[in-house]
């Protein structure tokens, strides 16, 4: 088990890390989801050691001050592979095993296998794609079989289709070694993929914990629920099972009184009641985006494909799209 | 867990053995040249009008083959960089071979063809440095992505407007990075001006050497010696600021192409230079006749010499072996310094002090500090004077500075996050260096090795100051028996020139294939 208390990392003046407190089970995958530039990087290197940094740093129990880089058992997956260009496809995942004095084979053959590239091995990996060398760094990382594996934006530099079908696969990886795993990333669908729990952090600390379906539905502020894509914020009145909003009413679990809503433009369909004209249309994969000025104010919505600017739509809510804001309280 | 900075100490401690050296071998005996001065003959030796016409010229010729090599340079940057063309590695062959060729054979050379003379003086310092300027911009010039251009283009720019708007600015680091280092060289260099200036004309560096050697004018030489290294100095700074400035980009694009249009005006201008690099070495190749080479086995004419001309070769491999191990020992502990004090968030200005005063020995005069030599190294254990490691000693400073240029921009490139890498495999810093960075930067090494070699062999400022008459080589012998009359002298010179030739290309033509040398 990690466990991280008040971990500090400054760059001269600048604090990019501050006082974070961090723990991940035993077989558990952590994503650490923020915005560019929030330090989370920064605090995965701090973990792996590779960062001077104040605070502690225990597995199990047994703190890692004085423990270099290279004896701490953790493995590093960077976002752009880092593979050794002077060995081929095979060399670079047996580097581990010879590190430990372990033997290459059958080690090597089934990670290789595990990674769908078995007959790669003699390959040089400058002739691979992208996506083929993210598969062999993780293949190099999980090699010594390390007890922490962190990942750092191990998908980002892939195109989306690569990187949705990689998530998948790294997810199924990560679950079949019952992996630990700390996954530092920028992408909320990447994140809860790949994720038991979600850690959102920005300039420095971390935010909130929880469980993807907690983080996405509960953001314990608004610049928090803005990150996981709400654009529109709505004051409404919740009393049993129901919230009563400007927008009309709808199904919603949280404390009875008032609360304050996040709304994802998934939040806002049309074929409701509240009218507003379409001032500007974008086509996703299999909706509208739209942006809808109402008498009150201009939100974005979802429209099924075919709306036009200056249309007249009404406007209705959809609990999926909805987040609670400030309440961070799990409610039945 | 508030560590220090590991690694920072062990850097600074590797640090000081190149900077303990260049403390010791050239720093103390600089500074006992120019304090035997005194300060009196400072102010006597400024104020003379001789003086100044000797910086007038020195700077002026200087600037002038620096122009000539920045001109001739980029069409052959060009070549290299933006076309692909068949024979490239005849080219780049031929372009360097210039740059380690001894500084006699040139001189030589040059007299054979043009006579003597302030012109063929600067188209000799000129013919040594193409290679730099050339091999510099070239290696930017490859990595700039020609889209900028395409853009201006497509934005209504001419071609001579697109060059100067947008492709010059983006080579201007390498141009006045290469420019300055092409600058330095051609003002401190001491065999050209020697064997072509006669008595007319004269440079700090030859002026330092008929001060101390024929005039014992001490006071004077040493006032003309501060004055070297101040100005040696300021334009090494100047050029660090600009190689830092060059850093930044790191783009990999395949730009080479067919030129089209009046690229291939270009093209014909470039190997118009190479064709004109080429004569001089093919005219010292004509002129070294068989008699020389059976003269090499003698003395020559009624004994110039005290040795034979192969004992010369003989004492020329010995030195240069010696003065290659030790410089590639010293210049690889002080990459090993200086990249491992970049990676431990060491102050860049610190670093880059280190690069910079470990670059110094390449501009200051070699004439100088094998003076230095005589009159402080009797100071140390075991007088040196005497030792057959003094050779050696001189070359490795001349040559060390030059084994860090090969080396370092290699190691440099290397991610950091690829050591990192390698150390959460488990691999120790000391097996982060076996298994990373040594077996990248293997081919530079060896291209460093040979390249030390080639120039330690033809050195000849120190060297001609230092050698014994009974240790001379090959270089010191060529001056010495073109200083000779007799026809037999003049046979054998050109004869020994041409088999210093023919090792250093062979040299320059197998380190090739094995990586970049000579960028500034």
């Amino acid at each position: 088990m990690l466990r991280i208390e008040g971990l500090t990392v400054r760059y001269g003046r600048t604090t990019a890390v501050r006082e974070v407190d961090l723990e991940i089970a035993d077989g558990e995958v952590l994503a650490l989801l923020g915005p560019s530039g929030c330090g989370k990087s920064t605090l995965l290197r701090g973990i792996a050691g590779l960062e001077q940094a104040d605070g502690v740093v225990a597995w199990d129990g047994t703190d890692l001050a004085g423990t270099p880089v290279h004896r701490r058992g953790f493995g590093l997956v960077f976002q752009d592979g880092q593979l050794f260009p002077h060995r081929d496809v095979a060399g670079n995942v047996a580097f581990g095993l010879k590190m430990a004095g372990l033997p290459k084979e059958p080690r090597v053959g089934e990670l290789l296998d595990l990674v769908g590239l078995n007959d790669y091995g003699k390959r040089k990996v400058t002739e691979l794609s992208g996506g083929e060398q993210q598969r062999v760094a993780l293949a190099r990382a999980l090699a010594p079989n390390p007890r922490l594996l962190l990942l750092d934006e191990p998908l980002s530099a892939l195109d989306r289709s690569l990187r949705e079908q990689l998530a998948v696969d790294l997810s199924r990886l990560l679950r079949a070694g019952n992996s630990t795993a700390l996954v530092v990333t920028h992408d909320h669908d990447e994140a809860f993929t790949l994720a038991d729990r979600v850690a959102i952090m920005r300039q420095g600390e971390i935010v909130q914990s929880g469980s993807p379906e907690e983080v996405w539905r509960y953001p314990v502020d608004e610049d928090t629920a803005r990150f996981l894509g709400c654009s529109t914020f709505i004051d409404g009145e919740v009393s049993g099972n129901a919230v009563t909003t400007e927008f009309g009413e709808v199904e919603l679990s949280a404390e009875d009184g008032p609360v304050r809503l996040g709304l994802r433009p998934a939040a806002l369909k049309t074929g409701g009641e509240h009218p507003g004209i379409v001032t500007a249309a974008v086509h996703r994969r299999d909706h509208v985006r739209i942006t809808v000025k109402s008498a009150t104010r201009e939100v974005e919505a979802t429209a099924p494909i075919g709306v036009q600017p200056g249309a007249v739509v009404g406007l209705r809510l959809d609990p999926d799209g909805m987040a609670v804001v400030g309440q961070r309280r799990r409610p039945r | 867990m508030a560590r220090g900075r590991p690694g920072l100490t062990g850097a600074l401690v590797t640090a000081a053995v190149p900077l303990g050296f260049l403390a010791v071998f050239f720093v103390w005996p600089v500074l006992a040249i120019i304090r035997l001065g005194g300060g009196g003959g400072v102010a006597a030796v400024l104020s003379s009008s001789d003086t100044w016409r000797v910086v007038e010229f020195t700077v002026g010729q200087a600037a002038a083959a620096t122009a000539v090599a920045v001109l001739t340079g980029l069409p052959v940057a060009f070549l290299l960089a933006r076309t692909a063309l068949r024979g490239h590695t005849l080219v780049r062959a031929v372009v360097m071979v210039p740059f380690v060729l001894p500084t006699v054979v040139v001189g030589l050379a040059f007299r054979s063809l043009l006579g003597g003379g302030a012109l063929p003086i600067i188209l000799a310092n000129a013919f040594f440095n193409v290679a730099v300027v050339a091999r510099t911009v070239a290696a930017l010039w490859s990595h700039v992505d020609r889209r900028a251009e395409d853009a201006a283009r497509s934005l209504g720019a001419g071609r001579a407007r697109t060059f100067f708007s947008v492709t010059f600015p983006a080579l201007r680091p390498a141009v006045f990075s290469s420019a300055a280092v092409v600058f330095l060289f051609c003002a401190t260099s001491f065999g050209v001006v020697l064997l072509l200036g006669g008595g007319e004309y004269s440079t700090l560096e030859t002026e330092i050497y008929l001060r101390t050697v024929q005039l014992f004018d001490l006071p004077g030489a040493a006032a003309l010696s501060l004055l070297q290294v101040t100005s040696v100095i300021a334009v090494l700074v100047i050029g660090a600021v600009l190689r830092r400035r060059s850093t930044t980009l790191n783009l990999r694009v395949d730009t080479a192409r067919r030129p089209r249009g009046g690229e291939w005006f270009v093209v014909a201008a470039a190997y118009a230079v190479v064709i004109a690099l080429l004569v001089p070495i093919i005219s010292l190749v004509a002129k070294s006749s068989f008699n020389g080479f059976k003269a090499l086995a003698g003395t020559g004419f009624r004994g110039s010499l005290q040795i034979t001309g192969w004992d010369a070769a003989l004492n020329s491999v010995k030195a240069a072996t010696y003065a290659t191990l030790l410089a590639l020992a010293l210049g690889v502990v002080a990459c090993v310094a200086l990249v491992t004090l970049s990676r431990t968030r060491a102050r860049p200005s610190l670093v880059e002090s280190i690069d910079t005063a470990l670059m110094l020995p390449l501009g200051v005069s070699a004439v100088t500090v094998g003076f230095g030599y005589l009159i402080t190294l009797d100071k140390l254990p075991g007088d040196l004077r005497t030792s057959p490691m003094l050779v050696p000693l001189a070359q490795a400073l001349v040559v060390t500075p030059l084994v860090i240029r090969t080396l370092l921009p290699v190691l440099r490139s290397i991610d950091s996050r690829l050591r990192q890498a390698a150390a959460t495999l488990g691999a120790s810093p000391w097996r982060v260096w076996r298994e990373v960075d040594i077996p990248l930067a293997s081919r530079s090494f060896i291209a460093a090795t040979a390249f030390a070699y080639a120039v330690a062999l033809g050195e000849f400022g120190a060297t001609s100051f230092l050698a014994r008459p009974d240790s001379a080589t090959l270089p010191v012998v060529i001056g010495r028996l073109v200083s000779r009359p007799g026809e037999l002298n003049n046979q054998m010179a050109y004869a020994a020139c041409a088999l210093l030739m023919l090792v250093t290309t062979a040299i320059v033509i197998a380190v090739d294939r094995l990586g970049t040398v000579g960028e500034f």
